[in-house]
């Protein structure tokens, strides 16, 4: 055992450990640093350092009774828990905890799929359920119900849900916790909350109208840490008869501004899936004098040599769903309506599918798209193909994306919002004296959420220099990063535990009063502080003098 | 030990060496599940996400193995040096990019089975 819960004695701990033990059995008890290994972060910016958030023990429970029985137990000791379903939250902490000696309290065995509907069109699952399970659930049952999934499909609905995870079809789908109708929650006390309709004990309708009577706290459990949520239920995807693809391309800078509008609308008539911005200047970056126009924000000079190259300035890929007749229609329908806006745009039909997919289709990599990870991600294929992303590649064959994270600004849903975003990083990049990586004028927006577009930043901090010193200096030029994006008005939507007090002072307005709102909630409803302290930035009393010591 | 004794205790033992040919069965049979389910979504065949020809894991091992001699295969169904000790610490430790895993989402015993399950395989494909 190598650390202890803070301000907890050795033999407190040991009494826990016995109740534990009692709750779950001894073999779903693990307390050498052998067996916490996999608890570990394994991209932690501070593995191996003293300041490492390992846990000091982990249980495994199968049930929500034994989940009560851990948290009563934890409560009589002041034991700090953290909660895990399948603990592959990577780029945002994995299964680490925000406090080093926490009891990692790993739901994996829990993985129950208690409910697919695809006739209501919903399923419910415990937390241990993977993407890739609940695919297969459905597969195996012929169920024609699709799966919104993330790129790697080894993590959980609830888990992905709860830390505010997005998927690629439709955009209520997309956005997983907005999708989540009626959770049951463990709540610090060991009592069972359900929210939504589930608080009608014969209710009949639980995951189809998620509001229920009166307030509504499940958003208090997404990113939060006032419970342990062991069921929670998910609107489906109808399986679509047909999917199309179709791009647009248009060749001026400017063009932006009326292509995402255009997009905007179809998207929110629910005509479009998900829309992929790119652009067809990146071979041009190679090119001096049209990297110096693009970061300087040099319009005339960037248009002129896209004209000359024959490129166009930006481009957008759709998905629609349907039947081959109303796909086809609704792919016209996007050409008219953007050749009214931008009469010079040009478009590409791109792949015409009856659904599902045969293994073929999926692997195809002909044009117009190579990527079979859209074809997968898409139309709900859960999988890991998106691991090439931190392996070892034939460029650099001994090395790996030790670093891995995620932090992605949230931008306003308009091209000359994201004009400004990009204007507003490279000055971010210059005051700080980074290399500049995205902030440039070609860099592209995503459109994960329906209604908000989300940036990159800080990515490839660290992967230069893997040394405990390169990344300590890393993750401080990441902490000014987010501090400086804040000021001009960009917050994050998620980040590791090692981040997480960073992100949420910045959600500062009328002097902090989110933070001390949501504080004042945790203390009345937990008020030992066992569960989570310290989740995105939210400090029970007994643990809040830890606020930001995580450097 | 009388006839119908000594054909009693025959019976025992045919029975129990066919219940451990059973058990073995069954070990490869709960490790092939056990490898579709948790290792085949990064470390089987077929082609990988944007435009790469393999999944990840199997083309990290490709790259590992790239200089290797004897050749290592790079996928890990055709190996015949992959022992349960030797996949539990490459499990449980992680390499590279492969994150550990922890044993509620494979027990030791899980691991076992898989072991079998590829030393079944190889001794099955055949020889090079």
């Amino acid at each position: 055992m190598a650390v202890l819960p803070p301000g907890v004695s050795a033999e407190t701990f040991a009494a826990a450990i016995k109740e534990f033990e009692a709750a779950v059995g001894k073999e779903w008890v693990f307390t050498s640093d052998e067996d916490l290994v996999p608890y570990r972060d394994h991209f932690s910016y501070i593995k191996n350092q003293p300041n490492e958030l390992i846990p000091s023990a982990a249980v495994g429970p199968d049930s929500t009774e034994q989940v009560q029985a851990l948290v009563r137990a934890a409560n009589k000791h002041k034991i700090p828990l953290y909660a895990i379903s399948t603990g592959k939250n990577f780029a945002y902490g994995g299964p680490s905890p925000n406090v080093r000696g926490s009891v990692t309290v790993d739901l994996k065995r829990m993985n129950r799929v208690l409910e697919v509907n695809d006739k209501r069109y919903y399923a419910v699952v415990e937390p241990g359920v993977s993407y890739i399970d609940l695919y297969r659930h459905i597969q195996d049952h012929n169920l024609k119900v699709w799966v919104d999934t993330p790129d790697p499909g080894w993590g959980s609905p609830i888990g992905n849900a709860l830390d505010h995870g997005i998927g690629y079809t439709m955009g209520n789908y997309r956005d997983h916790f907005g999708a989540h109708y009626g959770m049951e929650v463990v709540l610090p006390s060991g009592e069972i909350m359900r929210t939504g309709m589930g608080a009608l004990p014969a209710s009949k309708s639980w995951h189809e109208y998620k509001h229920g009577f009166g307030p509504d706290p499940a958003g208090l459990f997404g990113q939060g840490n006032f419970g342990i949520v062991t069921k929670m239920g998910f609107r489906l995807m109808p399986q679509p008869e047909h999917w199309r693809t179709g791009a647009v391309m248009v060749p001026k800078r400017a063009d932006l501004i009326p292509l995402v509008d255009t997009v905007n609308y179809l998207t929110d008539l629910a005509i479009i899936g998900e829309p992929w911005y790119g652009n067809g200047l990146a071979a041009l970056m190679g090119n001096t004098d049209f990297r110096e126009a693009a970061m300087g924000f040099n319009e005339t000079v960037m248009d002129a040599q896209a004209a000359a190259a024959k490129v166009h300035s930006w481009q957008v890929e759709l998905q629609f769903y349907g039947s081959e007749r109303t796909t086809l229609s609704n792919w016209e329908y996007t050409k008219e309506l953007m050749t009214r806006a931008i009469p010079n745009a040009r478009f590409m039909d791109g792949e015409s599918f009856k659904v599902p997919l045969s293994r073929e289709q999926i692997s195809k990599s002909t044009t117009p798209y190579r990527s079979n990870m859209r074809r997968n991600i898409t139309q709900g294929v859960p999988g890991l193909g998106i691991w090439w992303m931190p392996s070892r590649s034939d460029a650099n064959p001994n090395a790996w994306d030790e670093t891995h994270i995620g932090l992605f600004s949230l931008i306003g849903r308009s091209g000359e919002a994201i004009f400004q975003a990009q204007k507003d990083f490279a000055s971010v990049a210059k005051k700080l004296g980074m290399p500049s990586l995205f902030p440039n004028a070609i860099q592209t927006p995503v459109n994960w959420y329906q209604y908000a577009f989300i940036m990159g930043n800080g990515f490839g901090l660290g992967r230069s220099d893997t040394s405990p010193e390169g990344k300590k200096a890393a993750a401080a030029k990441l902490r000014e990063v987010l501090a400086e994006n804040a000021k001009l008005g960009y917050g994050d939507y998620r980040a590791p535990p090692m981040l997480q007090d960073d992100v949420a002072d910045q959600y500062s307005y009328n002097n902090h009063v989110l933070r001390r709102f949501n504080e004042t909630l945790k203390d009345a409803i937990d008020p030992n502080g066992i569960i989570m302290p310290g989740r995105a930035g939210v400090w029970p009393a007994a643990y809040r003098s830890m606020r930001g010591s995580l450097k | 030990m009388s006839a119908a004794t000594r054909t009693a205790a025959i019976a025992a033992l045919t029975l129990l060496f066919a219940s451990a040919a059973s058990a073995q069965q069954t070990a490869v049979q709960r490790g092939d599940a056990k490898f579709q389910h948790s290792c085949t979504p990064c470390h089987g065949a077929g082609v990988g996400d944007d435009g790469r020809a393999m999944l990840p894991g199997t083309d990290a091992l490709r790259i590992k193995y790239r200089d290797a001699k004897p050749p290592v295969p790079a996928l890990l169904e055709q190996r015949t040096d992959l022992t349960a000790p030797a996949i539990r610490a490459f499990v449980r430790n992680g390499s590279f990019s492969m994150p550990p895993f922890r044993p509620t989402e494979l027990t030791d015993a899980e691991i076992s089975d898989i072991a079998a399950y590829i030393a079944d395989k190889a001794k099955r494909a055949p020889r090079r």
